[in-house]
């Protein structure tokens, strides 16, 4: 008899041994986590072989989409009047007019509907930038067509200046200096009192910069609802024309005529110029006409767009979940556990460790997979992917693991709860995966969708989202085009505030009552 | 360690049923104690308060001197067979008994240790779903030898064995108690516990209604009774009545008499002229003196039954 042989191992550590043995030894439970996975995997590989873009023109390649200094694909296409600058130094220039031309929805059919007016993220300014290649680092500071003096640098910040728009009668003076590294971008209303907008430093920034006048205007968005739920998004293009004087220059600068660059116009195919920009001069007052933007680039495949299949994977997850504790209250067989673990808190847990913790373990292989092979299928079938850093990648497929683990405990815990499979796998469906079907096919208005993604389990999914929202950036944020209401971690935050309760509750009936 | 249950003043209520009332007893070490009682009296329920499952709403039930729930490692402190077909089917006998093993920090040796003992190394690697009822049982003994308790407590082990089970486990049983370990073994048939069991627990309506031995209890059960054969049943009956006894119809002719000796009878059929084959001081079966202790537990019953349609 061996009674009162001290346990050579901890309490919880034993239980969690245990309930490891009780899901590797039911066959069904590891084959239907497996599928969960490979259905991942699958799904995720089969849509991006699917998946071809084409370009036209010979060899059928599309142009590489430029990057900017941080590592994500921006749009860098803007009309540039500019002189070179070696070591420190400035611009000032007085900008005294933005207007332009948007193409509206045609009203007569095949009649161009033109309409004047600026986007709101229309921009003109001063800029310093290294050099002409579209993605290199810059700092502008500029007056914009809503939203008052900006300044912006390396595409991805944006700092607000004053509000207000301009006109002859309201002219704005824009500046932006040069110190080694360090850029300081300054506005004012009257020439003489000058306000300080913002820094920025462009770490490794050469000694020779280009710095000049420059003109963008994004296109023109219209989001409407369809008429089946969703929306119809549809960009029209815009143009901005500023008119400058005042202009003075600061430093060594290159002498002679400005030069002028429309970077990253767009080339038809018969050689000409699809929407060219424009300069002209008129003694010491500049008039410059620009397409385009200096922005973060949102359009385009993601690397979690190759996640499609993981709402089915979940099904599964949920599943072998759910029957991890109903199966034992089935058969009985929890009052043998309770037998081997009187503490019933810590049996409860220890077996939602065991089968989150598998969870995570299968669905990071699954996410890992899918991800890097994905992306590398989407690539070779031509569509441009936009670039994320090793961080946010690691973080989608650390997430996308994480996501089906708390869905496990979830459902896990309505199991335990329910002690009924049928009704813990349904609700554990309502609650986690059909919100998320529900907010991403386009059924809903998106305000719905948004809240839904903001309240229910579902929050979750926002881990999986690698590009960013831009507020400086006009784009249409909505969960069917992948932009989550809440950021990563708070999505999986919110996810985890109703599983972590779901499990206490569990923990406090399994206490309280006779098993 | 010491290897005792001591189950003191235990109540519970389901509802408006009274499950538990005042149930108390002892087991000790050394002995296989019968736990017994109709269906219904409150065996399981006990069983299930002393293991932790059930809380009683008063009362303490103690194993080895303290609550079942305190236990590190219960599983080498108790031993215990409630439901054999609580098995996940799709797991084989060794993977059950493998999970238990862990549960406590035993080696997997064990597991093979006590497969062998039931005789069940030939399945171990069969799905639990697929063994016999008495292969069951086998494998819910293994899992409470699993620890190698002090104690152990078994409900209903004979349960669904053939003969030959039924010999094994009653020398399977005699001899843990013989190593030092406290056996408790309930059944609602006391028939199964004769040959087994030294001690009894004798329960109805969710208390003790004896706590004794074998030979007392049926001691207990004879006393005052005489079996009398005769071809003249009737006359038999009223002179003895008058004599002051109590006569019941025990055959077509034989009759049980109490409440006189068995010299005091024959002294009065002799005076009566009444013929008789055979005057026997009567020895209650163990059945009849379990029936006769339980009978008015199963009659309220049986009244509480009607009243409540």
């Amino acid at each position: 008899m061996s009674a009162g042989t001290a346990p050579r191992r901890g309490d919880f550590a034993r239980l969690l041994r245990a309930e490891w043995t009780k899901f590797r030894t039911v066959r069904g439970w590891v084959l239907g986590l497996a599928v969960a996975a490979l259905v991942i995997v699958t799904l995720g590989l089969l849509s991006a072989s699917g998946s071809h873009t084409s370009c036209g023109g010979p060899g059928d390649v599309c142009s590489a989409v430029p990057v900017g200094p941080g590592g994500e694909a921006v749009d860098d296409k803007f009309y540039f009047v500019h002189r070179s600058l070696t070591g420190d130094g400035g611009i000032t220039a007085r900008v005294s007019s933005m207007t332009g031309h948007i193409r509206k929805p045609d009203v007569t059919p095949g009649a161009r509907n033109v309409v004047d007016g600026v986007v709101p993220w229309a921009k003109a300014g001063v800029i310093v930038k290294d050099g002409t290649r579209q993605g290199s680092a810059y700092a502008a500071t500029m007056v914009t067509g809503g939203h008052g003096v900006r300044m912006q640098y390396d595409f991805t910040h944006d700092i607000a200046g004053l509000p207000g728009g301009v006109s002859n009668d309201s002219p704005r003076w824009l500046r932006l200096t040069r110190s080694g590294e360090e850029l300081t971008g300054y506005e004012s209303a009257d020439g003489r009192h000058w306000t300080t907008v913002g820094t920025a430093r462009l770490a490794g920034l050469p000694e020779t910069v280009q710095i000049g006048l420059f003109v963008a205007s994004p296109g023109d968005l219209t989001v409407r609802q369809a008429d089946f739920g969703g929306s119809i998004q549809q960009v029209r293009f815009a143009e901005a024309t500023a008119v400058f004087d005042q202009v003075a220059l600061e430093g060594r600068t290159s002498g002679g005529a400005w030069e002028r660059d429309d970077i990253g116009v767009t080339v038809s195919p018969d050689g000409s110029l699809h929407h060219p920009g424009g300069f002209a001069q008129s003694g010491d007052t500049y008039t410059v006409t620009g397409v385009g933007d200096i922005a973060p680039l949102g359009e385009g495949q993601r690397i979690e767009s190759t996640l499609s299949g993981l709402p089915a994977g979940l099904l599964g997850v949920i599943v072998v979940a759910v029957m991890f504790v109903t199966a034992e209250y089935r058969r009985g067989l929890i009052r043998t556990s309770l037998l081997a673990g009187p503490r019933r808190g810590r049996v409860l847990a220890a077996k939602a460790a065991v089968i989150g913790t598998v969870t995570f373990v299968a669905a990071a292989a699954a996410a890992g997979i899918t991800v890097a092979v994905g992306t590398r299928i989407l690539r070779s079938n031509g569509n441009p992917v936009l670039p994320v850093s090793t961080l946010t990648e690691l973080r989608v497929i650390a997430g996308v693991a994480a996501l089906p683990a708390v869905a496990a405990v979830l459902a896990f815990a309505l199991g335990a709860l329910f002690r009924n499979s049928a009704a813990a796998v349904t609700v554990a469906v309502a609650v986690i995966v059909v919100p998320h079907v529900l907010a991403t096919t386009s059924v809903l208005p998106i305000g719905a969708a948004q809240w839904l993604l903001r309240l229910t389990p579902a929050a979750g999914f926002a881990v999986q989202q690698s590009i960013p929202e831009y507020p400086h950036v006009l784009a249409h944020y909505a969960p069917s085009a992948g932009y989550y209401p809440l950021a990563p971690w708070a999505g999986l935050a919110v996810f985890c505030a109703y599983a972590a309760p779901a499990l206490g509750l569990a923990v406090v009936r399994i206490r309280r009552r006779d098993a | 360690m010491h290897a005792t249950i001591e189950v003191h003043g235990l109540r519970k209520r389901f509802g408006p049923t009274v499950a538990l009332d005042g149930m108390s007893f002892t087991v000790s070490p050394g002995h296989v104690t019968g736990f017994v009682g109709p269906n219904g009296a409150g065996k399981s329920t006990t069983m299930r308060v002393i293991l932790g499952l059930d809380a009683a709403d008063e009362g303490t039930a103690l194993v080895g001197g303290r609550p079942y729930r305190s236990l590190r490692t219960p599983l080498t402190h108790v031993g215990a067979l409630l439901d054999a077909a609580a098995l996940q089917p799709s797991r084989t006998a060794r993977n059950h008994l493998l999970w238990l093993a862990r549960s406590q920090g035993l080696p997997a040796g064990r597991v093979d240790e006590v497969l062998e003992q039931v005789g069940l190394r030939s399945a171990a690697r069969r799905r639990a779903g697929g063994l016999s009822l008495g292969m069951r049982q086998r494998l819910g003994i293994a899992a409470a030898l699993l620890g190698d308790p002090p104690v152990l407590m078994l409900d209903e082990p004979v349960n669904g064995l053939d003969p030959e089970g039924i010999v094994w486990i009653r020398g399977l049983l005699r001899s843990l108690a013989a190593q030092g370990r406290a056996v408790l073994v309930s059944s609602h048939l006391m028939s199964e516990l004769e040959d087994t069991a030294d001690r009894l627990v004798v329960v109805g309506r969710g208390r003790v209604v004896a706590d004794t031995t074998v030979a007392e209890l049926i001691a207990a059960a004879s006393r005052d009774r005489v079996r009398l054969r005769t071809t003249a049943r009737e006359r038999a009956t009223t002179v003895l009545s008058q004599a002051g006894a109590t006569v019941a119809v025990a055959d077509r002719d034989v009759i049980t008499v109490s409440g006189l000796t068995a010299e005091r009878v024959v002294a009065v059929l002799t005076t009566g002229a009444v013929p008789f084959s055979e005057v026997a001081a009567d020895r209650a079966t163990l059945e009849e003196a379990y029936m006769e202790l339980t009978r008015n537990a199963v009659e309220f019953r049986a009244v509480d039954a009607e009243a409540g349609r």
